[in-house]
């Protein structure tokens, strides 16, 4: 029986629940993860990534080396190199003053337009906050973004303008308080399983009804009282006509209206159209089901809404989202314990990279850069002089990509995102990646766009640094380091001061915007220094249970939910809707629509879960088709089939099951061998730049089983 | 809520009516043994340790399930209570391998159990059952809790992978038609191991430090155990 050296507390690395983990060490190895059962957010529940998914880290590919290429790169000629053969390991010193070299040399050249980063969601809000300042205060750049944009963007820029502000409004933990709760577009079992977990209670242990709004008939249904299998991308006219129902029974909240929204008299009337049949026909639900949800969800004391990708990841992703916010204001479900609009933020720290301005229109704290008034508050905060911070909006992650020419975008410095997976359209993003004139990645692996790089930086794991993660009920909760970093990798915050310094030195400025800290509570505090959200969160505070952000004193004991008296833009806003039908739709030679998404042992791009024992559990993608769409095309379970949409092919096995909806193929985007992105469509919603993830036209057709690119891979599996 | 005022070994306590006579007990810093009880799961009283002596009751109470009533009076160590206790673990102790149970070796010498007391049992041994890459599970080492099955279902993760199997002393807790546990309803949430008191569910990774792999062996074992091509040769498995 082992006996660990030492059991250290910290915070999930996966997914935007925020678990508390006790990691179990012995010389060094994580060889057992528990977590305590009063943990105020999982209860001493884990998933399978949380509990077994930390040996990334041990990895014997992991890159622990800082490494430049041997052959160098020009634009145009970038090609991926995977193999360590095709790289040199050089010092940190070579690495870092060849990277300041070459970011100073287009900078100096080509100015703040040339410059952009990627920020990461899964790296601490410490990390976050200092690439941010690097490239705002350093380099004069917004061209700032994260993997927001790629998930709730559709949500965040929708929430904005109905009432002011994105996050989620409620605790998580708060679904046992509700009567009713509406889930849509979310596979939460899968991907937040532990908020899966408190909604089964909900409704098993706590009398609440649930009502699914998926295509796919996901394991939540087995729990739900109603399960409305919307086509992909027809929220709006759903929502809208849920919205129809509520007006014409009567079933409104007055009060709240008069006294907390604006619009409602337009809004109704823009309602008018939108009835259960005209919604019937163009979703694809039975009329009833759209009544009955209308008026379980109206009729409920406390009601919630709990949203995934399914709302924001459509060319109407914003729209999606204001008609699923326009339920609420109807209704007056916002504002108490219980009620809320809650997206459910996919990263363990999408929340607190987008607190910490990882996002090209907002400075820290959701400051919006046009506005001189915010610009000044973070010049003196970094000592830059006066005027001289760009208040000019950046680019966006998709648009930061598509700007890459001469004359556009020139360097990109990528910290543990990997949009080779992750962008959509990726048989485009491959040019674009080819054509950057320098490249940076700070990871542990060389993942499929770190295989681009001029210069590889290998960052330490969660387990080997300090730090905070905001998770999706705002809750800023200690990260803590288990375990030294292995071999020369070095914690992220580090590595960018070491670069900030170098870079720095180079371009002359008279002042320094300051990058000597001590440890990473240091950084925190600078931050909250400006932005008056975070003023209370200290690390001392944080020592024992996480705090709910606004925390807007040393005294203040946080926020665990939002709007009780108002929203932060004063009133609501109904806002009239149009549906506008995804880009793409099927027809007689793509006849179906491929809808994207995860599973619940992998992550996003893969980068850390393919390099798990996780990928034993889950080896290969599998599409699902319904077995209906499967006899009609001749295909069985198990078969291997080719995806094909217009924009590129792939070929993996098939699970005919009665988990998807006719007429629709669901794949997830983990695998790099089937890169379910190579089909995606690169459409954008207009507003909040999405990519449409979950909408476009495929064909599906069997091929020999030896064209896939690995048949051995085949798991047996029982779970839904 | 009302509230119900009773004594547990001669002292006086007050509690919210339905608190159960384990968890008053727990109020008043009086501690009863307890196997199969967990904070987080639902109590059954299976393992009957918690047995205390309800004046006037014929028989002794499970306290973890008996709610304390108005009046009550409670003994919770009296030589009928503890012999009954040294027998349950006595008989544990003849046919389960408690060597990873320590909290179990606590209330055996506490209570002064004697491990010989039956020296011709039958043992439980079924071989250890290694199916999936994340947890082994270890059955000689299995009290029959059933705390892993109700964490598996209505206690937190409603997939109700696992269950009893067979009757008496061939009770087992098992899958449906035994699967492996990849071919059943299991998620891998690791719930059931989290609950495990006596090692019988394991994580594999410590199981395999355990028979002596270094870590970097281990990672290696994985590395074979999932070979894989990927386009272009990208990745040489080295």
């Amino acid at each position: 029986m082992l006996k660990p050296d030492r059991i250290v507390s910290t915070t999930c690395p996966y997914c935007g629940v925020g678990c508390t983990l006790e990691l179990h060490l012995k010389d060094d190895y994580i060889y057992r993860v528990t977590s305590p059962f009063d943990a105020v957010v999982n209860r001493g529940n884990l998933c399978v990534k949380g509990r077994f998914g930390y040996d990334f880290i041990y990895h014997p590919r992991r890159v622990t080396t800082p490494l430049m290429r041997k052959n160098p790169q020009a634009p145009d000629q970038r090609a991926q190199a995977f193999d360590l053969s095709e790289w040199r390991e050089v010092s940190w010193e070579e690495a870092l003053e060849y990277t300041a070299d070459r970011l100073v040399e287009i900078y100096r050249r080509d100015g703040p337009g040339a410059m952009a980063v990627y920020c990461c969601a899964k790296a601490t809000n410490e990390d976050n906050y200092l690439l941010q300042k690097i490239f705002r205060a350093l380099f004069r750049t917004n061209n700032v973004d994260h993997c927001t944009r790629l998930c709730h963007a559709g949500s965040v820029v929708a929430l904005q303008q109905a009432i002011g502000s994105s996050a989620m409004s409620n605790t998580a933990a708060e679904v046992i308080k509700s009567d009713c709760f509406i889930v849509v577009g979310s596979n939460t079992t899968e991907n937040h399983p532990i908020i899966a977990l408190q909604m089964k209670a909900a409704v098993e242990k706590y009398g609440a009804k649930m009502i699914v709004i998926d295509p796919r008939r996901l394991e939540l249904c087995d729990h739900a009282a109603l399960w409305l299998p919307l086509k992909p991308g027809t929220n709006v006219p759903l929502f809208s006509a849920m919205a129809h129902v509520i007006v014409k029974e009567g079933l409104v909240d007055r009060w709240f209206i008069e006294e907390r929204t604006s619009g409602y008299e337009e809004y109704v009337r823009s309602l008018e159209k939108f009835t259960p049949e005209y919604a019937e026909m163009v979703c694809g639900v039975d009329r009833d089901l759209i009544v009955q949800a209308a008026r379980m969800y109206a009729a409920a004391e406390r009601g919630a809404i709990y949203w995934g990708m399914g709302i924001s990841q459509l060319s109407n992703g914003v729209a999606s989202a204001l008609s699923v916010i326009h339920l609420a204001f109807l209704t007056g479900h916002i504002g108490r314990e219980g009620t809320g609009l809650n997206p459910l933020r996919g990263q363990n720290n999408v929340q607190g990279a987008s607190d910490m301005g990882a996002m090209p229109y907002h400075y820290p704290g959701y400051m919006l850069v046009d506005d001189p008034a915010n610009a000044a508050k973070w010049e003196a905060a970094w000592k830059v002089e006066p005027g001289r911070l760009s208040q000019r909006r950046g680019l966006t992650t998709t648009e930061i990509l598509s700007h890459v020419r001469p004359g556009g975008v020139r360097s990109l410095y990528i910290m543990g995102e990997n949009p080779m997976m992750s962008e959509p359209n990726l048989n485009i993003t491959r040019h674009h990646m080819q054509d950057l004139e320098f490249l940076v990645v700070q990871d542990l692996f060389i993942n499929e766009s770190g295989a681009f790089a001029d210069v590889f930086l290998p960052a330490a794991s969660w387990a080997e640094k300090d730090g905070t993660f905001t998770n999706t009920d705002r809750r800023v909760q200690r990260v803590r380091q288990a375990l030294p970093p292995r071999g020369q990798s070095r914690p992220d915050w580090e590595i960018l001061c070491d670069l900030a310094k170098r870079i720095e030195a180079r371009l002359g400025r008279p002042l320094s915007a300051g990058w000597d800290y001590c440890d990473p509570s240091e950084i925190l505090a600078e931050l909250g220094s400006v932005v008056p959200e975070y003023a209370g969160v200290t690390y001392p505070r944080l020592e024992q249970v996480g705090l709910q952000v606004p925390v807007w004193d040393r005294e203040h004991p946080g926020t665990p939910y939002l709007f009780g008296e108002t929203f932060p833009s004063g009133r609501g806003k109904f806002i009239p809707l149009e549906f506008v039908p995804s880009v793409e739709l099927p027809d007689d030679e793509y006849p179906f629509v491929l809808t994207t998404g995860r599973v619940l042992e992998h992550w996003h791009g893969g980068t850390m879960t393919r390099h798990s024992e996780l990928d034993a559990l889950y080896p290969e993608a599998r599409a699902e088709l319904h077995p209906a769409d499967a006899a009609l095309i001749g295909v069985v379970d198990g078969q291997a089939v080719r995806v094909v949409s217009r924009r590129g092919s792939i070929v993996l096995r098939l699970s005919v099951t009665d988990k998807a909806r006719a007429g629709v193929v669901f794949i997830p985007f983990h695998f790099a061998e089937a890169a379910a992105n190579l089909l995606t469509i690169d459409a954008l919603d207009p507003q909040a730049k999405i990519p449409e993830y979950k909408a476009c036209a495929v064909s599906v057709t069997a091929v020999p089983e030896d064209q896939l690119s690995n048949p051995e891979a085949l798991l047996e599996r029982g779970r839904y | 809520m009302s509230e119900v005022n009773l004594m547990i070994d001669n002292l006086p306590v007050s509690v919210p009516a339905g608190t159960t006579i384990l968890q008053a007990a727990r109020q008043l810093g009086v501690e009863i043994p307890t196997i199969c009880y967990h904070e987080a799961c639902t109590a059954n009283a299976l393992c009957r340790l918690c047995v205390v002596e309800v004046e006037g009751w014929r028989v002794l109470a499970a306290s973890c399930v008996v709610p304390a009533s108005e009046g009550m009076r409670v003994s919770t160590r009296n030589p009928r209570v503890e012999r009954s206790q040294r027998t349950i673990l006595e008989m544990l102790d003849s046919a389960v391998d408690l060597s990873e149970s320590p909290e179990i070796q606590v209330f055996i010498s506490d209570r002064g159990a004697d491990p010989g007391r039956f020296p011709g049992a039958e043992r439980r041994e079924p071989p250890l059952l290694d199916d999936n890459p994340m947890y082994i599970r270890d059955y000689a080492k299995c009290v029959l809790c059933w705390r892993c099955v109700q964490v598996c279902a209505e206690d937190a993760q409603y997939t109700y992978a696992i269950n009893f199997a067979g009757r008496g002393f061939e009770t087992q807790i098992g899958t449906f038609f035994d699967r492996p546990m990849p071919a059943t309803t299991c998620v891998f949430c690791g719930q059931c191991v989290g609950v495990c008191p006596t090692g019988a569910l394991k994580p594999k990774r410590e199981w395999l430090l355990e028979q002596g792999l270094t870590p970097d062996e281990i990672m290696g074992l994985t590395r074979s155990e999932r070979r894989r091509k990927r386009d272009g040769g990208s990745h040489a498995e080295t």
